[in-house]
């Protein structure tokens, strides 16, 4: 294999202007770059249980692409593995995109840790100047192994890319792709069907297969053979596509002499809004997440991202910024009153600016309001929002069932318009789940319940779950009379999140049947606090208390439709 | 839309009184209370509160329930009330009666935990606009006039013994007063040993069927 001219720069020809050259860049074993390992690591990422890419430092003790996790690791026993994050790596190699972009336009992906571009031909002197401009911006962000490739097309410039130097760059001449392309293995075409029945046939060069008759090739190898073989021969037929730069959507006003009141804001932003609404449903969106910045002397006081579950519309983002600077406001109000501001002083700053970016898009054809079945839903979202613009943002709550041990832990409530995730799903198994019928009251701040033996001694769990009296009475709070236990089942201990400081708790539950007096209900004694309680520690006892009603006092009923008295 | 519908709907522009339609009620409670569009129903238990709500859910309303911070959610999924289509405003202080009024114009059935006592003329108002709006307003303790009164009498868990069993079913009396004199009591599993409240109704002894009698065969 003869080596490939490199290209002087003194005898450039003049460019025409007609065809543009194409520039590649390369970053090799981009997924080990991104993962951002030290250089003098050995590591390697993996896909499918073999070696996807690998640092040079594997690769000086024998780690190859391509090879299995165990042949890896013996070569190279101290080698760390990584796992194959394709989106971590393409966000990374945005950022190459755009500093790329800031020198040329019109650059396109091809994969992460490669992308082609137009050279121009004169700006920076050439396109030798141009790969050293581009190496040395890249460099500036902290991949220092980049190599740049030229030739008249995309393929034959990403193949002088991989055979460039570190920070260096290989120049194709023009209309030379097809010789520079002849002396390389057909491997380079990456089919490795394709690959396979050409070495098969005799044929072991780009060259060889190059000199094939093209209605042969389409004959023998069908359409995709007859791509590659374009290729081959040195005629790219893809041209580059530049990268869309994705537009600005987002929309914001700034406010000369700074506003006070939200009410000014919210009436200031309508017409904003109202295009942002508009720019979405030009480009065939809508907003299903947007962002709110508020700012404050020239600083973002607040940010927030609301979520919507179907989409927005103007009015449903002006609520939102109503909601949010009112929040605002409560804490200002909050921060006034703990004594932080004096009295002489403004209340806050003004609000110069907002800013609405949508963070989430979808199809507006997604949403398309159907012929029939949405009328009584949008009267029903125009209710609540009526309750939520009295009470606050938090007050209306949607709920969805979870998974969860403990009644309360069963139910996940969000504030009604946002999107609700479940963490637990709840078809999934609950070990220890509290049995159906679950109760129908359960207090969210539970009531300091007490239960006694026989000797009026309090029933305890120690930490082998065993009691140490039978309970006979219970009473449900302090202030409530005792009252005798009917039945009573348990303890069922529990103990969850252990590996959680947090949200570690030790419980063990009861159920007590009472026999007069209140209603059923759900009380706990002695939560949980502080730190995790040690294995040893008795049970704090969460107690179950349902009570049979057998004989139950009339209140005191209204008179004015002589309602009888019992 | 059929023409009854359409002549209540013109009844309703012009403010003549319409016939009032049924809501869905839930079997345990069928023929003790037949809740109609406007009505108020008072009940005086949080059991009660979701067999009332799962009729009309489970036909496809949507409910509120406004100041029960207590209301056990998961047993609501028990009931078979749709969660998809329940809102719960638990926090209300002093502007529970504007949250009241608004959930009214938008929900078709309203649950409430009046945390003071309703002067009957406020009670009258919002009957009007319950009325006006077809809407079904559950009250979960002391209302000036209700349309019935659902009222647990008696409840008996089954299912735990002394430190063993668990609960599985209570055999509760509702009792229901519908008019100053009418006042009907019915037993009923709330819920079975199936999770399924119904009426309890003597089931009539299975006679065993009668054996062929035995005859030789040789």
């Amino acid at each position: 294999m003869s080596a490939p001219t490199l290209f002087d720069p003194a005898q450039e020809p003049e460019p025409d202007g007609v065809r543009l050259r194409t520039m590649v860049l390369w970053c090799p074993d981009w997924p080990v770059v991104a993962a951002q390992v030290p250089v003098t690591t050995p590591a390697a990422v993996l896909a499918g249980g073999e070696v996807l890419a690998c640092s040079p430092a594997a690769r000086v003790e024998g780690v190859r692409r391509g090879m299995r996790r165990r042949d890896a690791q013996a070569r190279c026993p101290e080698l760390e593995l990584l796992d194959h994050r394709p989106d971590v790596e393409a966000r990374l190699f945005d950022d190459v995109l755009a500093a790329v972009e800031d020198l040329t336009p019109g650059v396109a992906p091809i994969r992460p840790g490669l992308c082609a571009l137009r050279v121009p031909p004169r700006y920076f002197g050439g396109e030798r100047e141009t790969a050293a401009v581009l190496a040395e911006r890249v460099v500036e962000l902290g991949v220092w192994d980049v190599r740049a490739g030229v030739a008249d097309g995309v393929f034959a410039a990403e193949q002088a890319a991989r055979r460039a130097l570190t920070q260096d760059v290989l120049i194709v001449p023009p209309g030379g792709s097809a010789s520079f392309l002849a002396d390389l293995p057909v491997e380079v075409v990456d089919d490795a069907a394709l690959t396979g029945l050409l070495r098969r046939l005799g044929l072991r060069t780009l060259g060889a297969f190059a000199s094939l008759a093209p209605a042969d090739v389409v004959t023998r190898f069908g359409d995709h053979g007859s791509v590659l073989h374009r290729l081959a021969r040195g005629e790219d037929p893809q041209p580059v596509s530049r990268r869309q730069a994705p537009p600005e959507l987002g929309v914001g006003r700034s406010f000369e002499p700074p506003l006070e009141t939200a009410e000014a804001v919210v009436f200031s932003m309508r017409t904003a809004v109202e295009e942002l609404v508009a720019q979405l449903a030009g480009h065939g969106l809508v907003g299903t997440a947007v962002r709110i910045e508020v700012d404050v002397d020239g600083a973002v006081a607040s940010a927030r991202t609301w979520r919507h579950p179907s989409w927005f519309d103007a009015a449903g983002l002006l609520d939102r910024l109503r909601w949010q600077l009112a929040g605002r406001t409560a804490d200002l109000q909050k921060a006034s009153d703990d004594g932080s501001h004096d009295g002489t002083d403004r209340p806050h700053g003004g609000i110069d600016g907002v800013r609405l970016v949508p963070e989430e898009t979808s199809a507006v054809g997604e949403h398309a309001v159907s012929l029939f079945g949405q009328g009584p839903d949008a009267q029903v979202d125009r209710g609540v929002a009526r309750v939520q613009g009295l009470l606050g943002h938090e007050a209306a709550q949607a709920v969805v069932e979870q998974g969860g041990r403990g009644p309360g832990q069963r139910v996940h409530t969000a504030p009604w318009g946002e999107r609700v995730d479940v963490a637990r799903p709840a078809e999934r198994p609950w070990p220890g789940q509290v049995p159906a019928p679950a109760p129908a009251t359960v207090f969210a701040s539970p009531a300091a319940a007490v239960v006694v033996g026989a000797e009026g001694q309090p029933v305890r769990v120690d930490a082998r779950g065993a009691m140490s009296a039978e309970p006979m009475q219970f009473r449900s709070g302090p202030e409530a009379d005792w009252q005798p236990v009917a039945a009573w089942a348990g303890p069922w201990p529990v103990d969850e999140h252990w590996w959680d400081e947090a949200a570690a708790r030790r419980i063990a539950r009861f159920q007590v049947v009472g026999s007069t007096a209140a209603p059923g209900c759900w009380s706990s004694r002695a939560t949980t606090g502080g730190p995790r309680p040690a294995m040893t520690d008795p049970f704090p006892a969460e107690c179950h208390v349902l009570v049979a009603r057998s004989q139950i006092s009339r209140p005191e009923r209204d008179t004015q439709r002589g309602w009888r008295p019992r | 839309m059929d023409l009854d519908e359409l002549r209540q709907r013109m009844a309703r522009l012009e403010g003549r009184p319409v016939d009032t339609a049924t809501v869905p009620v839930h079997p345990a409670l069928a023929g003790l209370v037949t809740p109609r569009v406007g009505g108020v129903y008072g009940v005086d238990a949080a059991s009660l509160v979701l067999t009332l709500l799962s009729g009309p859910s489970a036909a496809g309303a949507w409910c509120g329930v406004v100041g029960c911070p207590d209301l056990g959610v998961a047993a609501a999924a028990e009931a078979g009330i749709d969660l998809s289509r329940l809102v719960l405003v638990p926090q209300v202080d002093e502007a529970w009666w504007e949250v009241v009024a608004a959930l009214v114009d938008a929900l078709a059935v309203v649950v409430v935990r009046p945390p003071a006592r309703v002067a009957p003329k406020d009670a009258a108002r919002l009957t009007a606009r319950l009325r006006s709006r077809q809407t079904v307003l559950v009250v979960w303790g002391e209302w000036p006039r209700c349309d019935a009164r659902l009222s647990l009498v008696s409840s008996d868990w089954a299912g735990v013994g002394h430190g063993h069993g668990r609960l599985r079913s209570r055999r509760a009396v509702i009792e229901a007063c519908t008019d100053v004199t009418v006042t009907r009591r019915r037993e009923v599993w709330l819920p079975g040993d199936d999770l399924v409240s119904r009426p309890v109704q003597e089931r009539p002894v299975q006679e065993r069927p009668a054996r062929a009698p035995v005859r030789s065969v040789s």
